[in-house]
């Protein structure tokens, strides 16, 4: 109870929880840095074959997020008591149904189409 | 606070409601940054409604340019850098203001400002080049989801930047107050958000719309 107390009286005067450091940032920047040039690398160079390179940068994008997240963001499972993470969660949730179900409505859509009528109508022609 | 302390005998109970009413006690500082957090989170829904129009439409080309075509991704590269080392020098904007040192936060938020001003011109450049050229966002249905997209996310940046043009200020009126501090750490957050969406921007536009 009185560590509860103390804990209270040092959060009033201190407003950051969070500390920042030099090393966290530059550690991200240089990480980010890398995650960026390389899928820039693959897609300017014509490294790999067009259909794997999609998915290669998708998912350097997708390590470059959690790098940002946890070095720029300071995003742990205990900020803010966990609520942070929550909503990211339920954002992620809501992210993945928004996009995925869009994608897979509409390819469906078109697939259905009569030749001709969907927007792709030149590539399902031919 | 004593008074509270003086009607909890211990028990388990007791143990619980203090705990729950000191939490809420302290909760008004740490609460603006969760409620920053939660639009941000709201923002990032947005971002995927025009990520998820841009995939649909994204190959709707209309028997107009592709993106192949549009596309300099020297350009975007550039842009990029500016948005990932403004999200550095924020970083360093951050740490000298929680080390109190007022004049050299000032100057990491002016680099900051500057990127972030280098990387709007880059990105206006290049709206103005594609609408000249006759690509712009009524062209097709391809370009309408470009300009929405990346169009949202650049509104982003120059809102980001007025903000911190009037932090900017503030800091030099009042200076390091606990106030001041807590729009730093949103603003803070904003910037990097906005590096997060990025990295989507120029992995599912630029660098996918480029492969055949």
């Amino acid at each position: 109870m009185s560590d509860h107390h103390h804990d209270h009286d040092a959060h009033g005067h201190d407003v950051h929880v969070t500390h920042y450091s030099t090393k966290d940032y530059l550690t991200g920047f240089v990480l980010a840095a890398i995650l960026t040039i390389i899928p820039f690398w693959l897609v300017m160079g014509n490294v790999l074959a067009p259909e794997t390179t999609r998915y290669v940068i998708l998912g350097f994008a997708a390590v470059q997020l959690i790098v940002q997240m946890v070095y720029f963001l300071h995003l742990s499972s205990k900020s803010e008591g966990g609520w942070n993470m929550m909503a990211l969660l339920l954002t992620v949730v809501i992210l993945v149904i928004v996009m995925s179900g869009s994608i897979w409505v509409m390819h469906h859509m078109n697939e259905n189409m009569m030749p001709g009528m969907g927007p792709n109508s030149t590539h399902t022609m031919t | 606070m004593s008074e509270i302390k003086q009607t909890i005998t211990g028990g388990s109970i007791a143990d619980d409601v203090s705990g729950r009413y000191i939490s809420r006690d302290h909760h008004p500082e740490q609460g603006t940054l969760l409620g920053f957090w939660l639009y941000l989170m709201s923002d990032c829904l947005i971002f995927a409604s025009l990520f998820a129009t841009y995939a649909v439409q994204g190959r709707s080309y209309a028997g107009g340019p592709t993106g192949a075509e549009l596309f300099e991704l020297p350009l975007i590269a550039l842009n990029t850098t500016f948005l990932l080392v403004s999200s550095l020098t924020f970083g360093f904007a951050m740490i000298a203001a929680q080390a109190k040192n007022l004049g050299k936060a000032r100057l990491w938020l002016v680099v900051t400002g500057i990127l972030g001003l280098a990387f709007l011109c880059v990105e206006l450049y290049e709206f103005h080049h594609l609408i000249h050229i006759g690509a712009g966002p009524q062209r097709s249905g391809f370009l309408t989801a470009f300009f929405a997209l990346v169009g949202t996310h650049g509104l982003h940046v120059t809102f980001g930047i007025i903000w911190l043009v009037t932090l900017f200020f503030q800091l030099g009126k009042h200076g390091l107050t606990p106030e001041n501090m807590r729009r730093l750490s949103c603003l803070s957050l904003f910037w990097h958000f906005l590096d997060l969406i990025w990295i989507f921007v120029f992995t599912f536009v630029y660098l996918m719309g480029v492969l055949p």
